[in-house]
């Protein structure tokens, strides 16, 4: 294990240096030559972490993607909980992302909501050689007599539908006719498309714009408006994080008026052409829609960062100085509120976990946005790397987070990832599920960071509390004293058992 | 403010609070343009109807809730089960992560498999340069002794041929020319998760057998007094395997597992991750052409391995799941014929054992009615325990059960006076359950993890018994399957029984009379 002292900053970049070199030896000269580019030792001041990203995954590395159907269903669409999300094509997509992302939403399920439901069109043979449109036609009758609350459609396409020729669009385009102007929603999200779940966060945020936006333009505003709306943009409510966060806007005078799109909801979408600003968590998931409705409608767009007091505290104030005095002194307000109880977080957590550190791999936002949460506990984060993030987010992870000498790994492979934490042992790794038993085999604590290892909130002050707790009980958990079988690390047992 | 530091609230209680819940309500009414609440109710209520139960039977395009997944998930199951094997699924890679996130969460393990990841160009010229660029960096990273290769429905739709795809590949050289690539094509559009777990053990058992796709001679079958064994998709598979061991050491009976997966998804946290752990050798599958019969304990897992090994020659069997007395019974009773071996004492004592438990416990089974959903042959091994111990079946369905399943299904209830009001439901989906629960209730009901929203909706106690288990830990360590399975099914029954006459009895001054102190 680590310890608290500061290393050689010079030693730890030769480190990770041979640590890539000796990852990439395995490789066969054509992929080493490839996954060099998406490995690197962040040199402080440099504008971007120096790795390529957003590119094909390479065949066979065991890379930790997912593909676009999940970057729409799974991520952007799924959660608005008064819609019904037809899984289109064969039965698995939607029976593997059935209600495993913990997107949180109040609502009956099955009558008004519907988020954790697995609504699929289970393609057989014949809908592939003969196409699959009359049935999703079929499909959408028979949803709208069994689920007659439902407020919308949307058609989340599967790999076959762009290969066999269907024409979803024209089956939703009648459907939404024949029922009186429904918002019906083809999404081409089909997973072969682009290289991971990122096109297919693009394409369902472009499908918000063409089949929502675009058709309600002359409907009235259903509430009046206020000086002070904003609209929340890509928190996914993952554990209730868009509450915690929902919270804290209200408490500083604004009026959220939409949620995007955890706990979100059609009417919600609907209404966030008349926000007076747009609040952007997930910068990659949903940067696409903000940019539109700037252009569009105007309305400025924000990116705050949650996770953590000081990440928090900055938030507050950067959305605050979008608007009067009324709300800076309202943000004033809430910081000056909450930050007891964050001194008492701190006090209680930080001498457990200072000096600790923290190897992550997470999909687009986190790999950047909780390290000061991390930072705030006294912690520091060692590596990072994105799933899925683009240049932006590189950029912004080296210009606003991370450390000199921190290993940057872009679309990790399985073998690298091990070999990385392997070889440095870090405290702690903060990853998805398909890594969290590897690493614990290891014998190094893990949280999952997409899931929030099934607890949660980490959004917002009240999240804090969370995180810390959660973060304290993974790394300081006896458990861990006890991986190494003691007869092995002492071959004298005998002896010794006997005295 | 809720939070407090020293008592840290989370999701369970944090939104309880007034300041949450009138925020919530808030955003209800202000901006969601909630659903009048009596028409709600209304709905809600209606969904639970005689009439309502037609309408969704009638459907025929629309899947809601079922409880199955697709080929590709079966034949990762099959390939991690072999020695040192890397489960290759080629197609998109997104399914890949899928599977492995799938059994992880039931599991709690690492589950590896790679992809070869194809995109848009692929889907226009085809995958062959993706399967000889990954089998030749899955070989170098992962070093595994074979590569189990399957398909994903992009793949299958777009026509790859593994075939010539694996045969082009070496001779590119991605992999030695006798390097195993066992393949199976695994539709997903066909079948379901045991389909794939056919094909891809078939897949395998050929490659050995039948002369590795034409590079070697076929194995010319010398008959032994071995049995092989296979256990079928299970999500016990862990705990049923180390079961099934121990009874043929007992029996000393000479055995080949066929996909042994009891210690790759059960690995020590000792300070070293193993990516393989176990598994049937591959000398093992090899040599497993001599047998003199194979027991399969899933006929609907087997369907196309089964016949294949009969017409190399063994003896084969079809079980249906056994679970409990009868079943395992019929289980050993078989094995050793086939073995020709005699039944040791030991397990007449381990049968004596679990009928004395269910003499000792089902006057609080007796007579209740349950309904059941899983793999077809899960569910009969279930149903066939329940009614041994008297209960009845009412409802048994199976998403991705067959017409001759239900049949099958039909010939056990009638059987069995307790089967007389039971009846089968192939192919239906976990919706359809719904509306059985509410118009045929029934005292409880067994089923996966996602049964949980169904005791939510009708108030029906669940029992979770089948895969995915995502909300519970640590099950698949205990077999279903032996004497010692049937016992371990019957506690599980009996604790979630006596839950819930705890849980309906302990209103003081009400209902507390009944609640006893020894049941």
């Amino acid at each position: 294990m680590s310890v608290s002292t500061e290393p050689d900053i010079a030693e730890v970049k030769e480190r990770n240096r041979q640590l890539i070199q000796d990852v990439l030896d395995v490789y066969p000269e054509k992929t080493a030559k490839r996954r060099a580019k998406h490995l690197n030792v962040h040199e402080e001041g440099n504008s971007d972490c120096g790795v390529k990203s957003n590119i094909k995954s390479i065949p066979g590395v065991m890379t930790i993607r997912g593909c676009a159907y999940a970057g729409s269903k799974g991520v952007v669409w799924g959660p608005i909980k008064d819609m019904i999300h037809i899984s289109h094509g064969p039965v698995g997509c939607g029976q593997y992302s059935w209600a495993a992302r913990r997107n949180y939403y109040i609502g009956t399920t099955g009558i008004d909501t519907f988020v954790t439901m697995q609504f699929t069109s289970d393609f057989q043979e014949k809908d592939i050689v003969f196409g699959g449109d009359k049935k999703l036609a079929k499909i959408m009758d028979e949803i709208e007599q069994l689920f007659p609350l439902n407020k919308g459609i949307t058609v989340q396409s599967e790999c076959p539908i762009g290969l066999i020729g269907d024409d979803i669009e024209a089956v939703s385009k009648l459907k939404s006719k024949e029922y009186g102007g429904k918002t019906i929603v083809p999404v081409r999200c089909e997973g072969f498309r682009g290289v991971s779940q990122s096109l297919g966060h693009h394409i369902a945020n472009d499908a918000v714009r063409d089949f929502v936006f675009d058709k309600m333009e002359d409907k009235p505003a259903t509430f009046d408006p206020s000086p002070y709306d904003v609209a929340i943009i890509g928190d996914y409510n993952i554990g209730g994080d868009a509450w915690s966060s929902r919270i804290l806007l209200e408490e500083m005078g604004l009026r959220v008026i939409a949620q995007w799109s955890g706990d979100g909801s059609i009417a919600e979408l609907e209404a966030t052409p008349k926000a007076k600003l747009n609040v952007l968590h997930c910068y990659r998931s949903m940067n696409y829609i903000s940019r539109h409705m700037e252009e569009k409608y105007g309305i400025p767009w924000v990116e705050y960062n949650f996770f953590g007091p000081s990440k928090i505290e900055e938030s507050l104030r950067k959305i605050a100085s979008y608007f009067d005095d009324k709300i800076k002194e309202g943000a004033e307000a809430v910081i000056a509120k909450y930050k007891p109880l964050m001194q008492a977080v701190i006090d209680r957590y930080r001498p457990r976990l200072a000096g600790k550190t923290v190897m992550l791999y997470v999909g687009g936002l986190r790999p950047r946005h909780v390290i000061g949460a991390y930072e705030d506990l006294g912690m520091n984060v060692i590596g990072t790397g994105y799933e899925f993030g683009h240049n932006d987010d590189y950029q912004r992870t080296a210009q606003h987070y991370i450390k000199d000498g921190t290993l940057i790994y872009d679309d990790v492979t399985g073998y690298e990832f091990e070999k990385f934490v392997e070889k440095i042992q870090p405290d702690l790794v903060g990853s998805g599920i398909k890594e969290k038993y590897v690493f614990q085999k290891m014998g190094v604590p893990f949280r999952q960071m997409h899931s929030w290892d099934y607890s949660g909130p980490y959004h917002g002050y009240d999240g804090f509390a969370i995180f810390a707790r959660d973060m304290d009980m993974a790394i300081n958990a006896p458990i861990w004293k006890m991986t190494p079988t003691p007869w092995k690390q002492e071959p004298d047992y005998m002896a010794i058992a006997a005295e | 403010m809720p939070q407090d530091a020293n008592n840290v609230i989370d999701h369970f209680e944090l939104f309880r609070g007034p300041e949450y819940q009138e925020m919530l309500a808030r955003k209800r009414e202000q901006f969601e343009n909630p659903v009048d609440p009596t028409e709600l109710a209304r709905v809600r209520e209606w969904t639970k109807t005689e009439e309502y139960k037609e309408l969704n039977f009638a459907r025929d395009s629309l899947t809601v809730n079922p409880a199955k997944a697709c080929q590709p998930l079966g034949a990762v199951f099959v390939a991690v089960g072999f020695e040192s094997t890397i489960p290759f699924v080629h197609g998109s890679q997104g399914c890949v992560a899928y599977y492995r996130s799938h059994f992880s969460r039931h599991f709690k393990e690492p589950t590896s498999c790679v992809s070869s990841s194809m995109t848009e160009d692929a889907a226009v010229f085809g995958g062959l340069n993706n399967m000889v660029d990954g089998l030749a960096n899955t070989l170098s990273m992962y070093k595994p002794k074979m590569i189990a290769v399957s398909t994903t429905c992009m793949a299958e739709v777009i026509g790859d041929d593994l075939n010539a795809f694996i045969k082009t590949a070496k001779e590119k050289g991605s992999v030695p020319d006798d390097f195993d690539v066992p393949f199976a094509h695994t539709p997903a559009f066909v079948g379901s998760h045991i389909t794939g777990y056919d094909n891809a053990m078939k897949g395998i058992l050929e490659h050995f057998w039948d002369g590795k796709a034409k590079t070697v001679d076929a194995l010319v079958r010398v008959p032994n007094g071995k049995i092989n064994f296979l256990g079928g998709f299970d999500g016990y598979t862990v705990g049923n395997l180390r079961e099934v061991k121990r009874i043929f050491e007992l029996m000393k009976v000479e055995y080949t597992i066929l996909g042994d997966t009891s210690d790759v998804w059960d690995t020590p946290t000792d300070g070293q991750f193993r990516m393989y752990d176990g598994g049937t050798t591959l000398e093992d599958a090899a040599n497993a052409v001599h047998a003199a019969a194979t027991i399969s304990m899933q006929e609907y897992c087997t369907e196309k391995t089964l016949p294949m090994i009969a017409a190399h020659g063994q003896e084969t069997v079809a079980l249906n799941h056994p679970i409990g007395v009868e079943g395992t019974d019929r289980f050993i009773m078989e094995v050793a014929r086939l073995a020709g071996v005699e039944i040791p004492e030991a397990l007449a004592m381990e049968r004596g054992r679990l009928v004395d438990a269910i003499a000792d416990s089902n006057s609080h089974i007796h007579g209740k009615k349950f309904a059941i959903y899983g793999d077809p042959d899960l569910c009969f091994g279930l149903a066939s325990f329940l009614l041994e111990l008297g209960a009845e079946p009412v409802h048994v369905l199976a998403t991705n059960g067959s017409k001759g399943w239900a049949k099958k299904m039909q010939a056990l209830f009638d059987s069995s006076p307790f089967g007389a009001n039971c009846k089968a439901y192939p192919g239906k989906d976990l919706w359809h359950m719904r509306s059985l629960l509410f118009t045929s209730p029934v005292d409880f009901l067994i089923g996966n993890t996602y049964g949980k929203y169904l005791e939510r909706d009708t108030g029906t106690p669940l029992i979770r018994i089948g895969f995915p288990i995502f909300d519970r830990h640590h099950k698949h360590r205990y077999p279903v399957w032996g004497y010692q399975g049937g016992l371990n099914v019957l506690v599980t029954i009996l604790d979630r029984i006596f839950e819930h006459m705890d849980a309906t009895t302990n209103v003081p001054a009400k209902t507390d009379y009944s609640y006893d102190i020894i049941r």
